[in-house]
């Protein structure tokens, strides 16, 4: 019965199916648990916090990576699933805590200063929390001193900042400088993205990565948060 | 279950009705003065017993001036089929068309001399020996039998393609004049279950063809009810004269009863005008010269009103099909058959350059969007040719399919409506409230309905142009699939009857 339940929470995850109202991609699905129903059934029943995330929503978006590398998923599929995982992580939070589980980390994720094109930012933000990590986000057109009083205040691992303009890019040089002035650099890891922004701007800046689009920002963060922990 | 062609909703017209008033009573009166010059007896026999003024004309060559009054050829409009099926050995392959319907059927041809080859050889970079790329290389050869059969076996497998116009002209050492129609009739029609249209290079060959196509229709009522064959005769020479021997082909397929397109060139510049106004009141005169004599041959002879305009080169006097006038004439020939209610044989995709690239690229897709717009029944729309109509490059015709997928795909009907906009807005008032204000997740429903466009097929994963080396695979891909030949006992009869076949086109002969 157990098995059941991971195996329906990796199907839902497949799926995209957040709730019983869901489509999701097969015909004839609504009407059946999504996968924060399932998550529920399954600590009720006395599952392991441990094993519905590595079994259950890990492993539903392993396949869902797989099906993407196949050309079988799109992207609006994998996001359909990084948000079914981000709605049971949601689930699951209260009680991770005091779990032996450690979390991924916290990033913050921003759209820096003057720049309001923010759907790349927002799609990362959705692939994050899929992958597991908490994701504070800002929102677009923040300022500089709020980016780093936030660093301040949420101590997070690492922050993410996103520009589509050339006239913006520079606003993430002026946000590093002040980590640095403010003696806040060291600890956060920091990636960048956006269309003007490449590997070479992300080094010339002093940032820690760089992703050139959504699924690229998620591996760079895993990397990054792989090194933090040897 | 005809096949679905493309509807157009609201075909682009280029005509005031006025104008197209205007170039109809233009027509009317060349068709009186001066008239036609008829190189063919038959034809000003037929014309001058039915009422048309007849003069011998002065010259080497035996001629007629033949006069061609109003109402004779209003009573040949009145009789001609205002629908006219053209069936196929599939019958899902059949096409339905009707004058006043804007779908169009897309049909590949016409008949070329030169097949190019497709080769892809590798370069390697002088200055640093570790590059190397692949670049296509064209060869062109002349045409055989066996390129016809490639042919129409990869045009049954595109999907876009409702027709099947014989692209090369078969030039083997055992092809003669006296079998080269029952040979390529054969070739086209082993090979493909869609409607075969042809011209005739021999009328001596007329009834083995029609007696090979009532072979494979089951008999000659079965024929007549689905007319897997048609033709095509370009019995009016521009500027404004019948010809001899395709003439007599035309009078004898109308006989038969079997459909027939009446199709005319003019070339505006040299053999009309180069003013639009003039080509287009002379190419209207020749084809409904046509269309008369044929109703006057046979009362109610299915006929396509056929229009294949083009601009002269102002450099070689060729054809410029890759003109923007050649477009533009071929839309107000669309307008003019529609005014009679008569279906439309038009043309686009000729281009000028004589191998695929860019420039063939921009041209033939120019006229394959605006003249599928105005909304030709019949649209012969060279896929695959190349050099206007002298070279035919199958991997072209593989990248004209994906084209026109795209083309079918922009003139779908567009849906807003009410229950729609609904929809719509409650999406954006969920969306707005949500934290990314992203309506990714209402992609999901419609991303596999058909409802959004594909990539480009031939799309590359690197900084390469990969088009022409993933259409190559693609073209192989096709030739791998099986086609539908005739059945054994129905080829074996046509072999016993009808003289002249290769042995090699036989394929159970060739397995045995």
């Amino acid at each position: 019965m157990p098995e059941d339940i991971i195996s329906l929470i990796q199907g839902s995850v497949i799926q995209g199916r957040i709730t019983k109202d869901d489509e999701g991609m097969d015909e004839g699905m609504v009407g059946q648990p999504g996968v924060t129903e399932l998550v529920e059934r399954a600590l009720a029943s006395g599952l392991s916090i441990k094993e519905i995330i590595t079994k259950g929503l890990s492993g539903g978006m392993n396949i869902v990576g797989q099906k993407f590398e196949a050309g079988e998923y799109f992207i609006p599929d994998m996001l359909a699933s990084a948000e079914a995982v981000s709605a049971a992580m949601d689930i699951l939070q209260p009680q991770l805590a005091a779990s032996e589980i450690k979390t991924k980390g916290t990033i913050i994720v921003a759209t820096v200063k003057d720049d309001l094109h923010d759907i790349g930012k927002n799609i990362v933000s959705i692939l994050l929390r899929g992958a597991g990590y908490t994701v504070k986000d800002l929102g677009n057109n923040v300022n500089t001193q709020a980016i780093v009083d936030a660093v301040r205040e949420e101590k997070p691992q690492f922050l993410g900042m996103s520009a589509l303009l050339t006239s913006t890019m520079a606003r993430m040089a002026e946000v590093i400088q002040m980590l640095e002035q403010n003696g806040l650099r060291e600890q956060v890891k920091i990636i960048i993205g956006g269309a003007p922004v490449s590997e070479k701007f992300a080094k010339s800046i002093g940032a820690d990565g760089y992703g050139a689009d959504g699924f690229q920002a998620v591996a760079v963060v895993d990397a990054l948060a792989s090194s933090i922990e040897n | 279950m005809p096949r679905k062609g493309i509807l157009i909703h609201r075909p682009y017209e280029r005509l005031t009705k006025e104008q197209v008033e205007l170039t109809h009573q233009a027509s009317m009166q060349i068709l009186t003065d001066p008239g036609l010059i008829s190189f063919n007896r038959e034809a000003v026999d037929i014309f001058h017993s039915h009422g048309a003024g007849v003069e011998s004309t002065a010259g080497d060559h035996q001629s007629w001036q033949v006069k061609i009054p109003e109402q004779l050829v209003l009573k040949a409009l009145d009789t001609a089929p205002k629908t006219v099926k053209l069936g196929a050995r599939n019958p899902d392959n059949t096409l339905i068309m009707h004058g006043d319907d804007p779908r169009v059927y897309l049909i590949t041809g016409s008949e070329t001399n030169i097949w190019l080859d497709v080769d892809f050889p590798i370069y390697v970079n002088k200055a640093d020996p570790n590059k190397e790329i692949k670049v296509p290389e064209f060869k062109p050869r002349r045409g055989t039998v066996d390129d016809l059969c490639q042919s129409a076996h990869v045009c049954e497998h595109l999907e876009m393609v409702d027709g099947y116009i014989r692209t090369v002209n078969i030039q083997d050492r055992d092809i003669i004049e006296e079998n080269k129609d029952v040979n390529k009739f054969f070739a086209s029609l082993n090979n493909n279950t869609k409607h075969f249209m042809s011209g005739l290079t021999s009328l001596r060959q007329l009834d083995n063809v029609v007696r090979m196509a009532e072979l494979i229709a089951g008999g000659k009522k079965a024929l007549e009810d689905n007319p897997i064959i048609s033709f095509i005769t370009c019995l009016v020479k521009s500027p404004l004269q019948f010809v001899e021997d395709t003439t007599d082909t035309f009078i004898e397929v109308c006989r038969r009863g079997l459909p027939i397109v009446v199709s005319s060139s003019p070339q505006a510049g040299s053999t009309a005008p180069i003013k639009e106004a003039g080509i287009m009141a002379q190419i209207n005169a020749e084809v409904l010269a046509g269309i008369t004599l044929g109703q006057l041959v046979k009362p109610g002879t299915p006929v396509l009103y056929g229009s294949v305009p083009v601009r002269a080169r102002m450099d070689t006097l060729g054809d410029s099909y890759g003109s923007v006038e050649t477009s533009q004439y071929n839309i107000d020939c669309v307008q003019l058959a529609r005014f009679y209610g008569l279906p439309n044989y038009s043309t686009s995709g000729v281009c000028d350059p004589k191998i695929p690239g860019q420039q063939s690229s921009i041209e033939r897709l120019f006229s394959d969007i605006v003249v599928t717009m105005s909304g030709p029944q019949f649209l012969h729309c060279a896929f695959g040719l190349l050099d206007c109509n002298s070279i035919f490059c199958l991997l072209q015709a593989v990248l004209d399919d994906a084209h026109f997928k795209m083309i079918e795909f922009f003139l779908r009907q567009p849906r807003i409506d009410q229950p729609e906009l609904e929809t719509m807005l409650k999406q954006m008032r969920e969306v707005v409230a949500t934290p990314q204000k992203l309506y990714i997740s209402y992609i999901r429903p419609v991303l596999r309905s058909g409802e959004i466009s594909a990539v480009y097929p031939f799309e590359g994963s690197g900084e390469t142009d990969d088009v022409f080396e993933l259409a190559y695979e693609r073209m192989k891909e096709l030739l791998t699939k099986p086609v539908q030949h005739i059945d054994q006992e129905t080829t074996a009869r046509i072999f016993e009857e009808i003289p002249g076949l290769l042995p090699r086109l036989n394929v159970y002969e060739r397995k045995s």
